[in-house]
């Protein structure tokens, strides 16, 4: 029965991966802008699936929430009000920059297969504290870790008023 | 050895988000279409972030912190490039990357 669960539980990891990489492809190859985005959201719903796995119920949440639910509608409302149809519709590809594109891409592929994953050996760690509760990042991030906490909203708080004053004065000097 | 267990297979996922995501960058036409491909990019150093987490990292509340950071990191990046398309679109009549180059002389 345990080995049937264990089934279950692996074939659902290999969907997770596919719906991220699946997502990931349609992200970058969608002709219209709106599939982009589309394949953005599956993508980022795999990676969720794959946070569970990792352990972190929490994190899993909070991927749906802020990326799917916050980041993806930002970027719909960004191409529906800053894009004409005719723009949002037409190809989303150049065909001129792809040497370019597969020679970045490749270059860092090749050294990240060969260095990273391929000859270096990752330990682990000899003594472990705290568990993967919300109740242990809730007290880290407000004890340990406060400065990240701090830093996070100061950036956020910037961002908020800094896209305020880039994206207001269109009602005075509007043609 | 399962495959969720295993280390390698999370890196060499986010290898390939990486991947796909400075590709994306390059090949990408409009702003919010190399917005989309820099949140693949966030979202492989956070995988990254959580596998290390799991299987090598001595306290599990770090990479978690740091993966809420990366992801309240491209919360701001998306408003501020939303806004920065509305304020490109109405300085310059177009959102095309090519045509907006008033600095090149």
């Amino acid at each position: 029965m345990n080995a049937t669960y264990q089934f279950i539980a692996e074939a659902l990891f290999i969907t997770f991966i596919l719906l991220t990489l699946s997502g990931a492809w349609l992200a970058v190859k969608a002709r219209i802008l709106m599939h982009s985005v589309l394949g953005l959201a599956v993508c980022l719903l795999g990676v969720a699936g794959l946070y569970f796995y990792l352990g972190s119920m929490f994190l899993t949440m909070m991927q749906i929430l802020i990326y799917m639910g916050a980041v993806c509608i930002v970027l719909v409302f960004g191409i529906m009000v800053g894009y004409t149809p005719r723009e949002s519709a037409e190809r989303n590809i150049m065909s001129r920059n792809m040497v370019l594109g597969i020679a970045a891409s490749g270059v860092a592929a090749v050294l990240l297969f060969t260095v990273a994953i391929g000859r270096t050996v990752w330990s682990k760690a000899a003594e472990s504290t705290g568990d993967f509760s919300i109740e242990w990042i809730g007290k880290s991030l407000l004890l340990n870790y406060c400065l990240a906490f701090e830093l996070i909203s100061v950036v956020l708080l910037v961002a908020i008023v800094g896209s305020i004053i880039l994206a207001r004065g269109g009602r005075e000097e509007e043609v | 050895m399962y495959l969720s267990q295993n280390l390698n297979t999370y890196l060499i996922l986010a290898v390939l988000l990486l991947v796909m995501g400075i590709y994306g960058m390059i090949r990408h036409k409009t702003f919010i279409g190399m917005l989309v491909s820099t949140e693949l990019v966030l979202n492989g150093a956070g995988l990254n972030f959580m596998a290390f987490n799991k299987f090598t990292a001595p306290d599990p509340a770090v990479g978690q912190i740091f993966t809420l950071f990366i992801m309240g990191i491209a919360a701001a990046e998306a408003a501020i490039v939303v806004s920065f398309v509305l304020a490109v679109y109405r300085r310059y009549r177009t959102s095309d990357p090519e045509e907006v180059n008033g600095l090149q002389g």
